[in-house]
């Protein structure tokens, strides 16, 4: 049986984890304001922020965590972003009105971590959880080949 | 926010944060330069804080929220520390970059808060 329970944070690694805890930050402090400040204006955007805002710090916890079960919730976390942002991405481009925004700028008052792809975040939010998938992969390829 | 010190501000911590990258991509482990230049984005940070407070009663006033504007301060000013800890505990090449990372999240935080302070798009 494949062992995974060695840590998944060495070299590289280290800095992914360290970008995802600056997007959780980041993801987290914008829902938490936008919620308390103005959550009538795009509840949905705003509960989307709030969603990707958990799912960040889940994924960061589960990158420095050992053990398979981290494992799973890393990849989970870590797939969910990427379709997250990738289905929203394309849903505040070619259909605001659906999230309940006016527009689909990026850096807007309504803009969630994942609008525009993550333009706001200079594209973070779409190239990181690929980034962590392959990172993720090859931990694993790695571990296989040590048992 | 003083809009000069602003763009110096930017400036030093974009330097900060590239400077960290490459060398710690080169193989360097954290060092004085590395951890002075983050220390500097660091107390240039406390000083806008300062700033900050003093400004609005100067006649120096947001026109952005200022909630929005302090959440992006602390969570700034609480950053580089995290990074600097990582630095001097886990001495490898990989925490020079995660050093220059934090710098680099300062400087895009730094602008959002110009923005916030400044520039009201909507």
């Amino acid at each position: 049986m494949p062992t995974t329970t060695s840590r998944r944070t060495s070299g590289v690694g280290r800095v992914l984890v360290a970008v995802y805890a600056v997007l959780a930050i980041a993801a987290t402090g914008r829902s938490a304001f936008q919620i308390a400040d103005r959550f009538g204006d795009a509840p949905i955007a705003f509960t989307l922020s709030a969603i990707s805002a958990v799912v960040y710090i889940l994924a960061t916890v589960a990158l420095i965590a050992p053990g398979e079960t981290w494992y799973r919730i890393a990849w989970g976390t870590i797939g969910f972003e990427l379709a997250g942002v990738l289905v929203v991405g394309t849903i505040s481009l070619f259909a605001p009105g659906v999230l309940g925004l006016d527009d689909a700028n990026p850096f807007g008052r309504e803009a969630t971590v994942w609008s525009a792809y993550g333009a706001g975040y200079l594209l973070v939010p779409l190239v990181l959880p690929v980034l962590g998938l392959l990172y993720l992969r090859s931990r694993r390829v790695r571990a296989e080949a040590a048992s | 926010m003083v809009e000069w010190f602003t763009w110096v501000q930017v400036a030093v911590a974009l330097l900060a944060g590239l400077g960290a990258v490459v060398l710690g991509l080169v193989g360097r482990a954290p060092d004085d330069f590395t951890l002075g230049a983050a220390v500097l984005v660091e107390l240039l940070l406390i000083a806008q804080l300062v700033v900050a407070i003093v400004a609005p009663a100067v006649g120096n006033s947001p026109t952005g929220n200022l909630l929005e504007f302090y959440v992006y301060l602390i969570s700034a000013i609480i950053i580089v520390p995290l990074a600097g800890f990582w630095a001097l505990i886990e001495r490898t090449r990989w925490s020079t970059v995660v050093l220059g990372v934090g710098c680099l999240a300062i400087a895009v935080m730094v602008y959002r808060m110009h923005q916030i302070w400044a520039v009201q798009v909507a």
